[in-house]
């Protein structure tokens, strides 16, 4: 390795990290300062005050944070592992115990490709509570009392999540069934030999050599769900009352509505840590279970 | 095939005859891909519905049971979002502007940086590496208030430029192909320097053309992420000239409240393109995928 390459490495990576740098980097490390202070940007940067930690303590008593909290939580301990787990079932039944597989495996998918927010306004017609085609449905088989959905603070969550699974079974399928294609049919022939039945060639064998995409599913969609906004300002702008507000959305109202830079940075902040240790658990546990 | 079905149906010396098992495995299939279907349908049915009520009048929105194919046909939602002063026209044209431009640059840098990653060293790379990886986890929301403030800096706040810029230095771009450039024996690279070739010739005439695969790969999602994007245009742009789709549709939506038809004929014009496109490449969509997936 002469001395000219060392320098030349650099120019590889150059322009990719100036950008990076430019527009991640350095916004990040500003956050961080306005994690400290009380600031509205309207007034410029000589009127920043230093505030400490209040932002941080502020966030323990602001009832609309804890709701965020707490719906975060539910949308993606609810979410991403329903999600992961129908998407096993279908890819393997698409996998080979279908005609058309990728006629079926097309319209699995399409979800997933379609805008969120055109995907919002569809869904905020099928779930309207008192004449919706959804809700008519279910009366019509004998279900008096639909829920209200995205009218009603009890179900409005689970609505959202209901439409998380709905887009993504598509894109998690395709993800296993990539992987199924790798697996050897000489495991399946040596264990119908030893007599197994189609249920334990499953739990024994498809199972655990998937386990490499069902960690990245979990981690990548974790980190996605997390992050949820977009679906959110659409459909219920946080409603009814705080009922749907998630982190992201509370970040964006505080800093876009109330101007309130300052704690909005201090909760953008918390919502990466939780990101990051979830992350990192992940990553230190997946030796007890992933099979490369 | 058409041996090994010959061969189920007939064995030698016997005449011919349809053995149960195999018309059995054929019916369970059937049955099973009935079933699929059925499920497969459930999940494209709201986009048939939002098609069918575009097309309907007023009253007969909410009609039950649904009326699939609408009893009258009215063209007039259709007409409202194609045509007139902020129509779906104008949009378009910008959703693609600040689509296509960030992906081609975002591929070709990060084609750079990752070559540099994966096949040349220098001092500091693994460090410069894991600080791009702790990047991919910073929630978006971190950066809608540094950038805004960055942007308003720049001038280019409440312009297409503040949507494409960011969008030119893809961290995820640069993950997905150092991890297929490392994949590429370095013998291969150590043959053409020996023939005098330099770094800039290997990358751009013997790298990138074995890298097809995963350059569609990041092109296709890279094209998705920037065209569904909502939360940039929504905070970085406020001149409605300058919606991109999302946008525009959102606006339509706040305008004609209760025009249920209307918002469905706006969802369509979003959609229904890009579900056209979808199908027409759709093997390269989902292979694309797939080995993001398994590479990434």
């Amino acid at each position: 390795m002469n001395k000219r390459e060392k320098w030349l490495g650099y120019v590889f990576i150059a322009p990719n990290l100036i950008g990076i740098i430019v527009f991640m980097v350095i916004p990040c490390l500003f956050a961080i300062l306005l994690c400290f202070a009380e600031w509205n940007h309207m007034a410029g940067l000589s009127e920043i005050k230093f505030v400490g930690l209040d932002n941080f303590m502020r966030m323990w008593k602001d009832e609309t944070f804890i709701k965020s909290l707490k719906n975060n939580l539910m949308y993606t301990t609810l979410g991403v592992p329903l999600a992961v787990a129908i998407s096993l079932i279908v890819s393997v039944i698409l996998n080979d115990k279908v005609f058309a597989k990728k006629t079926l495996r097309a319209m699995f998918f399409i979800p997933y490709i379609t805008n969120g927010v055109a995907v919002a306004f569809v869904w905020m017609l099928l779930l309207e509570p008192n004449r919706g085609p959804l809700n008519s449905f279910l009366k019509s088989i004998g279900i008096d009392n639909p829920p209200m959905w995205l009218a009603s603070t009890k179900w409005a969550v689970p609505a959202l999540i209901i439409i998380y699974i709905w887009s993504h079974i598509g894109f998690n399928t395709i993800i296993y069934l990539a992987n199924l294609q790798n697996i050897s049919r000489d495991y399946y022939e040596a264990a119908e030999v030893d007599g197994a039945r189609t249920w334990h060639k499953f739990v024994y064998i498809t199972c655990p050599l998937l386990t490499p995409s069902t960690f990245f599913l979990l981690v990548t969609g974790i980190i996605g769900s997390f992050k949820v906004f977009g679906i959110v300002v659409a459909l219920t702008q946080g409603g009814p009352g705080n009922s749907t507000f998630v982190l992201g959305y509370y970040i964006y109202v505080t800093a876009f509505r109330y101007y309130d830079m300052g704690y909005a940075s201090a909760m953008s902040w918390v919502l990466f840590i939780m990101i990051f240790i979830v992350t990192f658990i992940q990553w230190q546990g997946q030796k007890r279970w992933v099979h490369y | 095939m058409q041996t090994k079905l010959a061969q189920s149906f007939r064995k030698p010396g016997t005449e011919w005859r349809v053995p149960w098992p195999f018309i059995r495995s054929r019916f369970v299939k059937f049955v099973v891909t009935l079933i699929m279907l059925m499920i497969a349908v459930e999940m494209i049915l709201p986009f048939v519905w939002m098609v069918s009520t575009s097309f309907k009048k007023a009253s007969d929105v909410f009609n039950y049971p649904v009326e699939w194919i609408p009893s009258t046909v009215d063209f007039k939602h259709h007409l409202k979002v194609w045509t007139g002063r902020d129509s779906f026209v104008t949009y378009y044209l910008n959703s693609l502007k600040v689509t296509i431009i960030p992906v081609l640059i975002a591929t070709l840098l990060g084609s750079l940086a990752a070559y540099g990653f994966a096949k040349m060293s220098f001092k500091g790379r693994d460090v410069i590496f894991l600080l791009y990886i702790s990047m991919m986890m910073v929630p978006p929301q971190i950066l809608f208030v540094p950038k805004f403030i960055l942007f308003d800096w720049m001038g280019i706040y409440n312009t297409h430029w503040a949507l494409i810029f960011p969008q030119c230095f893809s961290i995820f771009g640069v993950f997905l192909m150092r991890q297929f450039f490392l994949t590429i024996p370095d013998e291969l690279i150590q043959a053409a320097k020996v023939d005098g070739a330099g770094h800039f010739y290997i990358w751009w005439r013997i790298i990138l053309p074995l890298a097809k695969p995963v350059l569609a790969s990041f092109v296709i999602l890279d094209f998705t992420w920037n065209w569904n994007d909502y939360e940039n245009p929504l905070i970085f742009l406020a001149n409605q000239k300058l919606y991109t789709i999302p946008l525009g549709l959102n606006k339509f939506v706040l305008e004609e409240n209760i025009d249920y038809n209307g918002m469905m004929a706006a969802a369509t014009a979003a959609i229904l393109p890009i579900i056209a496109v979808f199908l027409l490449g759709q093997r390269y969509v989902v292979e694309g995928v797939a080995n993001a997936g398994i590479k990434g």
